[in-house]
């Protein structure tokens, strides 16, 4: 067996790819912040900032082994020790098979996973989470949910010959999720539904207009998620190669379907086509094609962004119906998207374009692949929903979750920072 | 004629003005306005420094009414208004010599 060596091309790809990575989360940030009212847009954008503080410190301690360790050999997690990344230095990436990167541009690429999928969830509890509790949750949550579901679904185990050690369950079974439309999408989604539950519905929910406070914020944030979906997606692929130009062409054409999608339902339901729609449409996208951007042919990945784009802008209509306050529409765009794309590559997966993908219905590949992937769908939605529940209400009943009514009222800017968002010149603010 | 007026905290305007509505109250001038009172401002912190803000950010409700029914707007005000923590505000009640509609020129009770 010949010696496998670095390659300079492939590793500036990831390394690159990790970077636009993380600016997704700042980009979520103005997303979000963007989309609640403006007493309450810098706590909204702190509870991305900060999952990029926690998330980061717990991964080079403990998060990278226990999603992507192999000691253990276990299909539910990665194995329980340090990081211990100082010493893998030279080390390169064995996932499933060698990959010519060093192991640690491997673990920063996820890293940058491990701290937007978290970071998603708060759009679900804007304007009433403690920041402390939430900033708590977050280290709970990806120690017990995200690190073990991305074993299950990332982590294709050690292998050395022809022996794999320690390869996560659904990886195992061939469940094919590409870049996280299970253990991003589907599990922030259904997390976002949890906690939305736990800390219960804003004072004046649908009384009162909780309009977006600055839909340039949105459309900001949705560019530069769109931008650092590139390497999310063509990233996965570890390498400059075939599958990153499919995973690449793919991400681009299905968030144009999408965006379109979102709005032609707009415009037929509600007659106008808006820019919080585009800018929705587009992330709605963006996650569906997430799990299949490279196992479907281009045209597919319209179809399937487009699919995404009508079926997300009507489930955000879904809070209203069964009374939850998501309020920034988690559970319609990220659960709902997520599911569409997952499923949708047993309908659509071609081996043709990746022949380490197999074919779906549409391929003449029957139903196999269309159940695994709803094994992948369930099995993540569940524990994850589940899990989150349980962690929630253990903060609501201990510290609280939910900040006191008057604060609530007064907008959490003030009282969980001490800052305001705006300060326009006014006299009276005491400036100019 | 009389003309009301109420200092509310912002995050009660909607409730109040959907009891005015609910009342029969047809029109009504809301402004947004700072002020002083016993309340006390807050602190902002930008880099550990602290800048105190004591102008506190309020809703001026302003409803001509005729004399029969200022007790009871007034009533609908301050129980729709009212957490029970300082700075709920305060309504007050002025005399008003002459009303006039633009459009048709009534005067009176008729231009309310």
């Amino acid at each position: 067996m010949s010696e496998v060596t670095i390659s300079a091309g492939d590793t500036s790809w990831v390394l690159a790819s990790s970077a636009l990575v993380l600016l997704m989360t700042p980009g979520l940030a103005f997303f979000y912040g963007g989309m609640v009212r403006a007493k309450s847009a810098l706590n909204m954008m702190m509870m991305s900032m900060v999952t990029i503080g926690v998330v980061s410190v717990l991964w080079v301690m403990y998060g990278f082994k226990l999603a992507f360790g192999y000691e253990a050999d276990s299909p539910w997690y990665g194995s329980f020790s340090l990081s211990g990344l100082g010493d893998a230095v030279n080390e390169l990436t064995n996932n499933g098979g060698v990959y010519p990167i060093p192991l640690l541009v491997f673990a920063s690429f996820q890293l940058m996973f491990a701290i937007i999928t978290p970071a998603l969830i708060s759009g679900a509890i804007a304007d009433r989470a403690k920041f402390i509790s939430w900033t708590l949750f977050v280290a709970i949550w990806v120690t017990l949910v995200y690190f073990p579901i991305a074993h299950w679904v990332f982590a294709f185990g050690n292998k050395v010959g022809d022996t794999v050690t320690g390869a996560g369950f659904l990886a195992a079974r061939g469940v094919e999720d590409f870049a996280g439309g299970t253990a991003v999408h589907i599990n922030a989604g259904a997390a976002g539904l949890a906690l939305a539950i736990v800390l219960g519905r804003r004072i004046g929910w649908q009384k009162s207009p909780m309009r977006p406070h600055s839909l340039p914020l949105v459309l900001l944030g949705a560019g530069l998620l769109w931008f650092g979906w590139f390497g999310f997606n063509a990233g996965s692929a570890l390498g400059a190669n075939a599958t990153a130009g499919l995973a690449f062409i793919n991400t681009q054409v299905a968030t144009a379907g999408a965006l379109l999608g979102w709005i032609l339902t707009e415009k037929f339901r509600d007659g106008h086509p808006t820019s919080l729609g585009a800018a929705s449409g587009a992330i709605s996208g963006l996650v569906a094609i997430t799990p299949a951007c490279a196992f479907v042919a281009p045209w597919a990945a319209v179809v399937i962004g487009f699919l995404a784009g009508v079926i997300c802008a009507l489930a955000v209509g879904l809070k209203y119906k069964f009374g939850f306050d998501d309020a920034l529409d988690v559970v319609g765009v990220h659960l709902f998207g997520g599911i569409v794309g997952s499923l949708a590559i047993g309908f659509f997966g071609s081996s043709k374009v990746n022949s380490l993908g197999l074919d779906g219905l549409f391929y003449g590949g029957g139903m196999t692949l269309l159940g695994k992937q709803a094994l992948g769908v369930g099995l993540v939605m569940t524990y994850s929903f589940v899990m989150t529940l349980i962690i929630g209400f253990a903060i609501e009943k201990t510290i609280g979750f939910r900040v006191k009514s008057e604060k609530e009222l007064a907008g959490v800017d003030l009282t969980e920072h001490a800052e305001s968002a705006y300060e326009m010149g006014g006299i009276l603010r005491g400036g100019r | 004629m009389k003309l009301i007026t109420a200092i509310i905290k912002p995050g009660k305007l909607d409730e109040v003005k959907g009891a005015l509505r609910d009342a029969g109250v047809k029109g009504m001038t809301v402004s947004e306005v700072s002020g002083v009172g016993r309340q006390g401002g807050h602190v902002e912190v930008y880099r550990g420094a602290e800048y105190p803000i004591d102008l506190i950010q309020k809703i001026r409700l302003e409803i001509l009414a005729e004399n029969k029914e200022v007790d009871s707007v007034i009533d609908i005000i301050v129980k729709t208004a009212s957490t029970g923590a300082i700075g709920d505000g305060k309504v007050w009640v002025t005399p008003v010599d002459q009303v006039v509609r633009v459009r048709t020129g009534e005067k009176g009770e008729a231009a309310i």
